[in-house]
């Protein structure tokens, strides 16, 4: 299994699966479930001998179609994408299970459709963490775009204008990133992220460089939804249909901090961005300080439980980019331990929604009450994804928040570790609410329930569920290998953690 | 004075693109109008497009389409041929433009079919109800 | 202006003589000049998506100049939908089958193991099985978004 194409099988798997499923899809419904699980453990299994295999021999590039660089397109694996496969195949196969049952129970009829646009994005988010070239991540960046736009209008009621505005505003990100690679053309003459590196230091031309290192932030900041360039999230990922929410919402956007950072670390030097602009540097974190108490503001204001989570969402995206602008070691392996511990919690968050939406039909405030005595499992899980936000051990968020803070107060930033302690407080706030009125409320007498039954969810989708919520455990308690054997090769020469 | 005015005459294709990405720009956030919003963004990417292409572009240089056989025998001067790669490039540009045309409008029909109105502050209005 | 209105609503406008015959004779022309771009992608200005969308602009002329469900008669929906499948699984399928034969992904050079013909041969020719693929899937995708978007989804009369 030692083939130097796994990486690619990785991506292939899901992509022929996505055409399969509408083929066979039209024919009979039996044929998705199988097939797209079956294509999914494959990735995710392929991602983790890839990882090994990185943490063996060391990263390596890979030429597609043997057209050497940099006239050809580069893939990257280094010891970041290869964590990064894994994440994505992996969070993906738990969403499948639960997507299945709630698209059939959403999209009756419309179920090959929907998977297909499904298999595209999760092939889109395999091919975007694993390529070294500027153009490339423009044309996969769009891909995800456009599936997520696909399955996001596919939702009730006000979906498709929600997804409109997202068209719109996403749009705007990807040109802007698409201006920003024109003018590092025309700066260097070649797309390769290496290459480009390799020719920037020597040029002589400030403002172009500082013009092109601003559109590709904009763009990116624009597709992660950092505030105050949100606006398009709370209305998209709330109305998506159930299935697409628990797979959009825990990777769409951090996948995008992780371009962000490799736009930092492999285009541009860590020695541009932290010392030639170091007045920069410091504003994008008090803008994320910012962005961070701002967005846990807005999240207490709302009375819908996916709502509340997609306004969590923004100020989770603001601790990363401000951790990996805080230029120390530290800061950067918080953020990077955040991707891979916030797409678990999101996660989990949404997966626990979604089996309250199937059984209930209904996510507002005042319909959660005593909902532990009908569905004990789901909330237990719910809990230990609160807890991981709020950010309490073992659980995995304490460990990624702890690093935040103390690389916060080794770079002097004192605002970014206020904005931090007041964002957990308010955390706290929000998710103590929740489970008051899940635990201690008794059973309000008109609960209605939909024609799915009462009860428990139902296993396809509690067993995801359960698996995600151990899983925020195995990564608290694993935390630290994890950061001595890969995070720690990530980050860029000269930084520790 | 002299040098601002070469400035502008000399690189007058790029003050054209500028203007464009901002009409585009201008149409896709203030205008309530759906279709009209959908039109700036195309004007956008198109804008973007013709900046790219406009790239390639050399003094006294040729389209870069040559003879295989003249090519064999005398060799060729790359100073007096276009860059390709960024044509070639804005076509995967193009392709993007069309899905994402394509989606905006599949998914306008479905919003029309809801509302019965494309003016967005009628939408509001009637979710507000 | 008044004389427009009036032919669109008794249905008259598109359906002139002139125009019908014209497209009639035209089409299979369009096809070719498709078929032609696609092949000479790799060695002069054109390629899958050109040739793709000049092939699915037939379509649309027909049912244009005629109506909705001619166009519908030569290129039905199933074999549309069928099709554009098809067209993206023979691309994902070679890109496969060049890994699988032992090279890299799209190493069309690796296709020698399969059928000898040269691996320098191989690599300039290989990217027509590619275009092919592209072709045939931006056709089908082409005219399914005039369909889709002129009749309003359901396939029998619009535009």
């Amino acid at each position: 299994m030692n083939t130097p194409n796994m990486h690619l099988y990785i991506l292939a798997a899901p992509l022929l699966s996505a055409f399969a499923v509408n083929l066979l899809g039209r024919v009979s419904r039996a044929w998705i479930g199988p097939l797209i699980l079956a294509a999914l453990g494959f990735s995710t299994f392929g991602a983790l001998l890839t990882l090994l295999r990185v943490l063996r021999d060391g990263a390596y590039r890979y030429t597609v179609g043997n057209w050497q660089a940099p006239y050809g397109i580069e893939l990257v694996i280094d010891p970041l994408s290869a964590l990064m496969l894994l994440l994505v195949s992996s969070v993906a196969l738990l969403a499948t299970c639960s997507a299945l049952k709630s698209v059939q129970n959403e999209l009756p009829g419309r179920e090959h459709l929907f998977f297909t646009l499904y298999m595209i994005l999760v092939a889109g988010l395999l091919g975007l963490v694993q390529t070294g070239d500027a153009f490339n991540l423009y044309v996969l960046l769009e891909i995800t775009a456009i599936t997520t736009y696909g399955l996001i209008a596919m939702g009730p009621d006000r979906a498709p204008l929600a997804s409109f505005n997202y068209i719109i505003m996403g749009s705007i990100g990807a040109c802007f990133y698409l201006l920003g690679v024109g003018y590092l053309y025309i700066l260097t003459g070649t797309l390769n992220m290496a290459d480009i590196a390799g020719i920037l230091p020597g040029l002589n031309a400030p403002a172009a460089v500082a013009t092109a290192f601003a559109f590709l932030m904009v763009g990116l900041w624009v597709k992660m939804a950092l505030f105050p360039l949100h606006v398009w999230l709370p209305n998209a990922y709330s109305q998506a249909p159930t299935g697409a929410g628990v797979m959009i919402a825990p990777l769409m956007t951090k996948v995008t901090v992780y371009l962000m950072i490799r736009v930092m670390f492999s285009i541009f030097s860590p020695g541009y961005e932290f010392i030639q602009h170091a007045g920069v540097q410091s504003l994008i974190v008090w803008a994320a300080s910012l962005a961070i108490l701002c967005a846990s503001s807005l999240a207490l204001a709302q009375r819908d439980l996916r709502r509340m989570l997609t306004y969590i969402l923004v100020a989770e995206v603001a601790y990363m980019v401000g951790g990996v602008w805080l230029a120390n070691g530290t800061g950067m392996t918080g953020a990077i331990l955040h991707i891979v511990n916030d797409a678990m919690m999101t996660l989990c968050l949404f997966l626990a929604a979604a089996a309250i939406l199937y059984r209930t039909g209904s996510l507002e405030f005042d319909r959660l009450h005593g909902l532990y005595r009908r569905m004990p499992l789901t909330m237990a899980a719910f809990t230990v994804g609160a807890l991981s936000m709020i950010g309490v051990p073992p659980t995995c968020g304490f460990f990624s928040k702890w690093y935040l803070i103390l690389g916060a107060v080794r770079a002097g930033h004192w605002e970014f570790m206020t904005a931090l302690l007041i964002s957990s407080l308010i955390n706290a706030v929000l998710f103590f609410r929740i489970l008051e009125l899940a635990y201690f409320q008794p059973v309000a007498g008109l609960q209605a329930t939909t024609q799915q039954g009462s009860g428990e969810a139902p296993l396809p989708m509690l067993s995801p569920l359960l698996i995600s919520a151990i899983a925020l455990l195995a990564l608290g308690f694993g935390c630290g290998p994890l950061i001595e054997n890969v995070i720690r090769l990530a980050l860029p020469p000269g930084f520790a953690p | 004075m002299d040098q601002l005015l070469s400035e502008i005459v000399a690189k007058y294709n790029y003050w054209i693109y500028v203007v464009l990405m901002m009409i585009g720009f201008y149409a896709m956030i203030g205008k309530r109008n759906l279709v009209k919003k959908l039109l700036g963004m195309n004007i956008f990417q198109t804008a973007i497009i013709l900046f790219y292409v406009s790239i390639g572009g050399k003094r006294g240089a040729g389209i870069p389409i040559v003879d295989k056989h003249a090519v064999m025998l005398h060799g060729v001067d790359a100073s007096r041929i276009l860059n390709p790669l960024p044509h070639v490039l804005m076509l995967t540009a193009i392709v993007v433009s069309v899905s994402v045309t394509g989606v905006a409008l599949a998914i306008m029909i479905r919003i029309h079919r809801k509302f019965g109105t494309l003016e967005e502050d009628e939408i509001l209005e009637k979710i507000g109800q | 202006m008044k004389l427009l209105q009036e032919r669109t609503r008794d249905r008259l406008a598109g359906e002139d003589l002139i125009v019908r015959t014209a497209v009639r004779l035209l089409v299979p022309f369009i096809q070719l000049f498709g078929l032609y771009v696609i092949v000479h992608g790799h060695y002069s200005p054109g390629g899958g998506f050109q040739g793709g969308v000049i092939l699915g602009s037939s379509f649309i002329l027909l049912a244009l100049a005629f109506d909705l469900r001619t166009s519908l008669r030569f290129l039905s929906v199933r074999v549309n939908a069928v099709l554009s499948n098809v067209g993206v699984l023979i691309y994902t399928g070679v890109a496969l089958l060049c890994a699988l034969a032992g090279g890299l992904f799209l190493d069309y050079s690796a296709l020698d193991r399969i059928l000898p013909l040269g691996p320098v041969a191989w690599r300039s020719m290989g990217i027509f099985l590619v275009e092919l693929g592209v072709g045939i899937a931006v056709m089908c995708i082409m005219a399914s978004l005039f369909w889709d978007l002129g009749s309003g989804g359901e396939m029998d009369e619009g535009l």
